[in-house]
This record gives structure tokens, C-alpha cells and sequence, in this order.
């Protein structure tokens, strides 16, 4: 069945009465008549609208991240006494690969680019629907099929793949890691890098050509911003990681020796590749959630966000200085130009810093009210604050040469990306949550969900920053007593059982705002942009009506016209509004 | 459309200076080629949105004074819903599991993805628009 979309009616706020049903409180689950299509099974299985994909991207990837996590809290309970004997030292290796697997494949990114974006992207930009509805659908089943794949790994004989998510060569050639496991593993990035890059393809081509009305670039949210410059670097990444694991499995079944000194292959450049896909895929984890953190701040400091230009400005240089570092994870192979990369490595260091500062600055002087999305986004300033400061460390060769390889990378990667996709991607989904299923989640549950999360992630973490530094290596799976390193891994582990207990109070929260929904209404944040314009959920194709748009804040202009600028953006112009006006009166 | 294009340009020109500045102080060529190719990503796209962005008719969403009723008019045929997707993602699947597991399996990669392909194809024809 295909549907002919015309673009919504204008209203105009001044309007008598205004757009049926607009208000916060209106018209809170009517929107599911107008879907049509099948229902059930059949409607999951054969839904091309970006709203559904969204939220099945959701799930499988929240269901990803509870199974890995699972995994997080098995490693940390084997570490928590030296010659431990909880897991054998293979399954440690299978475990902690998967982990890494899961978490970075499966769930940082999809949760952000599969999910959140596909869901919030084409509402922020006015659009009906992705550009590509049955490509996106396709995006969705390649990635549960590569999901499941890798998981299944456990099951077949010879265990899941067992050679840290990075997969090193000579590692993972056929000899040292022989079995289907490695075999499913590759196939499964084969499967989930085609995922993202089409979906990298459909964000693109929804951002560029199927904005609003006066929709321009420079009015687009800068969360729909931030998934532009993650689906570009989609489209350079992931491309060349499908081409080096289809060469490592020429070399593990069909005798070719790309990877292998025998035959003439050069090992290291596996790292090279790897690393040319895996920095970007750093950031690709990192923007979507830097854009969900710019979207949340504004709205609960009720202000705008202070110096557009410069986010989106920094966020493109961010992309662009990401694609230059790859080899800073490679600065002890002895065979790489250290002055190049670590240069690159530190100019990354300004942009971020301008975002930092932009953040702050928009929170300045604003009424700031603390509900739970905006604890989990200064949750995720300072968790990444930490993260990137010790990146910083990392960036210069001297110190990586003594810590590459320790628990202190593995600190910092954490406190890098759990500030990142879980504190931000937790802020998001709090956020988006009611715009999504029409109610409300608990404040107090969230709240309590936010500090155990908070507290429990320094106390994993601050410790292995400095049992890192007394020289554990990462990757073991056991140690002596006389390495002196017991009680800071103990208060790790304890650290980690309280994260994991406070996933608990997120469950809880889901359930009861199932059992007992309380409705949200259009907009219950008073947010800014599209999205909180149209109904909760929204309906079939997005939009009834849509404001005028002559800002960023489309729907704060049209809720608050008392505080409506009529033309441009950006601080600077409004102060120069405001010298006007104050100037006249 | 030009914004487009210049940042996408922008963004070929930065990849193309470091990938010749790493050539000429690096010496690898697995790195000197991965940035050529990425400014070469940036720059046909960039390129192509340039010199086309002054000869199209602009779109509504770039235009800042532009109202909804500007914008009348079909955008686009979107399918309320489509099987065949599903179909060829487990196409896709069976036919990666084929690699691992053996040719026995590609016979049902094959079937799924002929009538995904096909039906997808078909689907298309009938709504007519796309």
C-alpha cells in the first residue's frame, strides 16, 4: 500500500482558538486511529513508518545492552578476588569480547542512529516520514538478524568469538581463533555495518531534502544536526570495516594472506583499518548523544541555546579531525607517525571544549529545574568531562606508551562512553519517552535511577584509573595477591553491582508507566522544536498542521509569542533585536 | 541546497590536505589512501550539490520566509507498509550464514532474496509514484 503525502496546513498562531486539539493537555492516544496497515505481528514485521522501526531499534538494542551488561557484571565478579575461578579463562575471553561487541556495535550506536534518530529525526525536520521507509525497514532486519547472529555465538561449538572486539591480527586468522563463533562474528558486522549504512544514507537524504517549509539548515535542532555529521561519518566509516572483515575472512577460509606474514601480508594493516572505522565509530557513538544532551539543556534552562553556529560549526570539525586519528590507538606498534596523530588527537580537544563551553553557557542564568533528563545530561557533562580529560592524557605518546593497554585506557574509554550513550542516551529516552508513548515516566523512580547510576559509575571507575596506573593490563582474567591490586578492584566490582542495581529502578519505571499510564500531552517539557507540536505518540505520517518556522524553536515562537523573534537565530542577532527594541521604547 | 554542498565540499577539501600531508610525512599507504577516498566522498557529492544548487528550484526547506502553502503539493509516495524488506534482510541473513555454514543453506538465501527483489519491484510498479 502506498501513500501520496501532501505537506501539512499552516496555522498561524494568532490564529482565534488555534489548531484543533493543539494545547499540552489534548488529545493524548486518538492518534492511533488514523494508523492503518496491519496490526499485531504482521504491522512489526512489515511497518515502514520510521516510528515503529524506531522504537523496535529501541528495544533490541535496550535488550542488547541488559544482556552485555550481564556480561559487564560477570567480569567484574570474576576480578573481584585474585585467581579467581567464577569463569574459566576462555569464557572470560568470550565474555569480554561480547561485551565490547554488544556494547559498541550493537547497542551505542543503533540505540542512537537506529532509535532515537530514526524516531526524532524526521519530526524535528517536519518530515513525514525517513526519505527511504522500506530501506529503513531493511536497516532494522539487517541489524536483528547481525544481533542475533553475534549473540548466538555462544551456543555453536568452539564459544563466541574470543579476541577482544577489536579482533587483532594474527588473533583472529583461523588458526589461533578457529571455530563458527569468529566466523558468526564477522558476519555479523558485515550484516549490521550494511544496517548503518543505510540508515547513514536515509538520514542524510531526510535531513537534506525533506525539510519543512522554512525549515532551513540553520534552523534545523541540533540533535537532527548531529545525526547529519554521524550519518556522513557513517558513510566513510563503516565501508572500509566491511571491506577489512570481508578480507580477514578470505584469509581465514579461502587462502588468501592479506593479514599473514607467510604469504606476504602485513598484520598491522588490520589496525590500520580497524582503526580508520573504529575512531570515527567513537564519534559516531558520541555526536547523536552530544545533539541529545544540546536538544535537553535548552529546554529545561529556558533558554536558547547559546551560540548555534558554534555547536553545529563544532560538531563538523569534530567529524572531520576524527577521520585523521586513527592511528593514535596504534602509537606502540612502533610503526606509525606519532608528532601526525597526536597532534590531530589534541586539536579534537577545541572543539569539544567550545561544546562544553556552550553547554555551560546555556545553562547560565537560566532557571534551570532539575527533572530527570536534564540530571542524566549533567550527569553526562561531567562523566564526560573526566572521560575526555584523560583522553587528552592518552593523546600524547609518552603517557600512552606507559599506560597502552592498562586499566587506565580502559577507565577512560568507559567514562567516555557510558557518559555518553548511557548517561546522555538515558537523558534522551527519559525525554523523548512521553513523545513516544503518550505518558509520562516517574520523576522519582528516574531520579533514583539517575544517582545510583551516578555514584556507582565513579565508584567502578575513579579506581580503575589508578589500578591501571600500578600496571594492571586489561584483558586478564585473573592476578596474584601480591600485585597489590585487590581492594581497588574490589570497589569496582562493588561500584558495578550498584550500576547494574540501578537498572532495576529503570524496569520498575517502565512497568508501572505501563501498568498505570499517566498521560503526557503534546509537550510536556515545553520544548522547543517540531517534534513537540504534533500529538503523543505522534500519528501515522507525523503531522496534522505545522507552526511557522522562523527560528530554531518553531514551536517555542508559536507557544510563547511574547518571546517570538520574526527573523534569524543565534545570539547575536538577538541581541541586536533586543538593542533595537530597547532602543525604540 | 549550496549550504549542502559546501559543507560536503569543505569537509573533501580538509580530507584531501591531510591525506596529502600524511602521504608526505607518513609514507603508509593503507592511511594516504582510506583519506583519499574520503575526500573523494566529500567532494563528488559536494561538487555535484554546488554546481546543481544554482540551477535547481530551490527547495521550500531552504527558503527562510517560506510558508506551508509554498510547500503544497506531493512530496513524495510513501508506502504504508511493505513485507519485502523483512524478506531480504533474511535473505541477507541466510546468505551470510552460508559462509559460515555451508551451501545447504544457499538455496533459501537465494528463494527469499529473488522474492523480495522481485515483490519489492512489483510494489513499486503498483503504487506507482515512487
Amino acid at each position: 500500500m502506498t501513500t501520496t503525502i501532501e505537506p501539512p496546513e499552516l496555522i498561524e498562531p494568532e490564529q482565534p482558538g488555534g489548531p484543533a486539539g493543539h494545547g499540552p493537555d489534548s488529545h493524548g492516544h486518538e492518534s492511533e486511529h488514523a494508523e492503518h496497515g496491519p496490526s499485531g505481528l504482521l504491522k512489526w514485521l512489515t511497518s515502514t513508518d520510521h516510528k515503529v522501526i524506531g522504537k523496535s531499534y529501541m528495544i533490541t538494542s535496550l535488550v542488547t545492552f541488559f544482556i552485555s551488561g550481564a556480561m559487564a557484571l560477570v567480569i567484574r565478579a570474576q576480578l573481584s578476588n585474585p585467581t579467581s575461578s567464577l569463569v574459566n579463562f576462555q569464557t572470560y575471553n568470550e565474555l569480554f569480547t561480547m561485551h565490547g561487541s554488544l556494547m559498541l556495535y550493537l547497542f551505542a550506536g543503533p540505540f542512537a542512529f537506529g532509535g532515537l534518530a530514526n524516531y526524532i529525526v524526521p519530526l524535528q525536520v517536519g518530515a513525514p516520514d525517513m526519505a527511504y521507509p522500506r530501506l529503513n525497514a531493511l536497516s532494522y532486519w539487517l541489524y536483528l538478524g547481525g544481533t542475533s547472529m553475534m549473540t548466538l555465538g555462544f551456543v555453536v561449538a568452539g564459544g563466541a568469538a574470543s579476541f577482544g572486539w577489536v579482533a587483532y591480527a594474527p588473533l583472529s586468522n583461523s588458526i589461533n581463533s578457529p571455530g563458527a563463533g569468529t566466523d558468526m562474528w564477522l558476519m555479523s558486522l558485515g550484516l549490521t555495518g550494511f544496517s548503518a549504512i543505510f540508515t547513514g544514507v536515509n538520514l542524510v537524504a531526510t535531513i537534506f531534502y525533506l525539510r519543512a517549509p522554512g525549515m532551513t539548515m540553520f534552523r534545523v535542532p541540533i540533535f537532527s544536526w548531529n545525526m547529519l555529521v554521524t550519518g556522513l561519518l557513517i558513510l566513510i566509516a563503516f565501508p572500509v570495516l566491511f571491506g577489512a572483515v570481508v578480507m580477514l575472512f578470505c584469509d581465514r577460509h579461502f587462502g588468501t594472506h592479506i593479514y599473514s606474514v607467510q604469504g606476504g601480508g602485513v598484520p598491522v594493516l588490520w589496525q590500520h583499518l580497524f582503526w580508520f572505522f573504529g575512531h570515527p565509530e567513537v564519534y559516531i557513538l558520541a555526536l547523536p548523544y552530544f545533539g541529545i544532551v544540546t536538544d535537553i539543556i535548552p529546554v529545561f534552562s529556558r533558554k536558547p541555546l547559546f551560540g548555534y553556529r558554534g555547536m553545529v560549526f563544532a560538531t563538523l570539525s569534530i567529524a572531520a579531525l576524527s577521520t585523521g586519528v586513527w592511528a593514535h590507538h596504534m602509537f606502540t606498534t612502533g610503526v606509525v607517525l606519532l608528532p601526525f596523530f597526536s597532534l590531530l588527537s589534541y586539536l579534537i580537544a577545541v572543539p569539544t571544549g567550545i561544546k562544553f563551553f556552550n553547554w555551560i553557557g546555556t545553562m547560565w542564568g537560566g532557571q534551570l529545574s532539575f527533572q530527570t533528563p536534564m540530571l542524566f545530561s549533567i550527569g553526562f557533562l561531567f562523566a564526560f568531562l573526566m572521560g575526555g580529560v584523560t583522553g587528552v592524557l592518552l593523546a600524547s605518546p609518552p603517557v600512552d606508551f606507559m599506560t597502552h593497554d592498562t586499566y587506565f585506557v580502559v577507565a577512560h574509554f568507559h567514562q567516555v562512553l557510558i557518559g555518553t550513550t548511557v548517561f546522555a542516551g538515558f537523558a534522551g529516552f527519559y525525554f523523548w519517552y512521553p513523545k513516544m508513548f503518550g505518558r509520562m515516566l516517574s520523576e522519582r523512580l528516574g531520579k533514583i535511577h539517575f544517582w545510583l547510576l551516578f555514584i556507582g559509575f565513579w565508584v567502578t571507575f575513579l579506581p580503575q584509573y589508578v589500578v591501571g596506573l600500578k600496571g594492571m593490563p586489561r584483558r586478564v582474567a585473573d592476578y596474584l595477591t601480591s600485585n597489590g591490586w585487590t581492594g581497588l578492584n574490589q570497589l569496582s566490582t562493588v561500584g558495578a553491582m550498584i550500576i547494574g542495581f540501578s537498572f532495576l529502578f529503570f524496569l520498575v519505571n517502565l512497568v508501572t508507566s505501563w501498568r498505570k499510564p499517566v498521560p503526557a500531552g503534546d509537550n510536556p517539557w515545553d520544548g522547543g522544536a517540531l517534534e513537540w507540536f504534533t500529538s503523543s505518540p505522534p500519528p501515522h505520517h507525523n503531522f496534522t498542521h505545522l507552526p511557522p518556522i522562523r527560528s530554531e524553536r518553531p514551536v517555542w515562537d508559536y507557544n510563547h509569542p511574547e518571546h517570538r523573534k520574526d527573523e534569524g537565530h543565534g545570539e547575536k542577532r538577538h541581541r541586536e533585536h533586543e538593542e533595537k527594541v530597547g532602543a525604540n521604547s | 541546497m549550496r549550504i549542502n554542498g559546501l559543507i560536503l565540499s569543505v569537509i573533501g577539501i580538509f580530507f584531501g590536505i591531510i591525506a596529502i600531508f600524511y602521504w608526505f610525512t607518513a609514507y603508509e599507504e593503507a592511511g594516504f589512501l582510506m583519506l583519499l577516498g574520503s575526500a573523494v566522498l566529500g567532494l563528488l557529492p559536494g561538487g555535484y550539490y554546488l554546481w546543481w544548487s544554482s540551477r535547481m528550484r530551490p527547495l521550500e526547506g531552504d527558503l527562510p520566509e517560506a510558508t506551508m502553502a509554498e510547500g503544497a503539493g506531493v512530496i513524495d509516495a510513501f508506502p504504508g507498509s511493505s513485507i519485502w524488506p523483512f524478506l531480504l534482510g533474511m535473505a541477507a541473513l541466510f546468505a551470510a550464514l552460508t559462509f559460515i555454514f555451508g551451501l545447504w543453506l544457499a538455496p533459501i538465501a537465494a528463494a527469499l532474496g529473488l522474492s523480495a527483489v522481485v515483490g519489492g519491484v512489483m510494489e513499486s510498479r503498483r503504487g506507482g509514484t515512487v
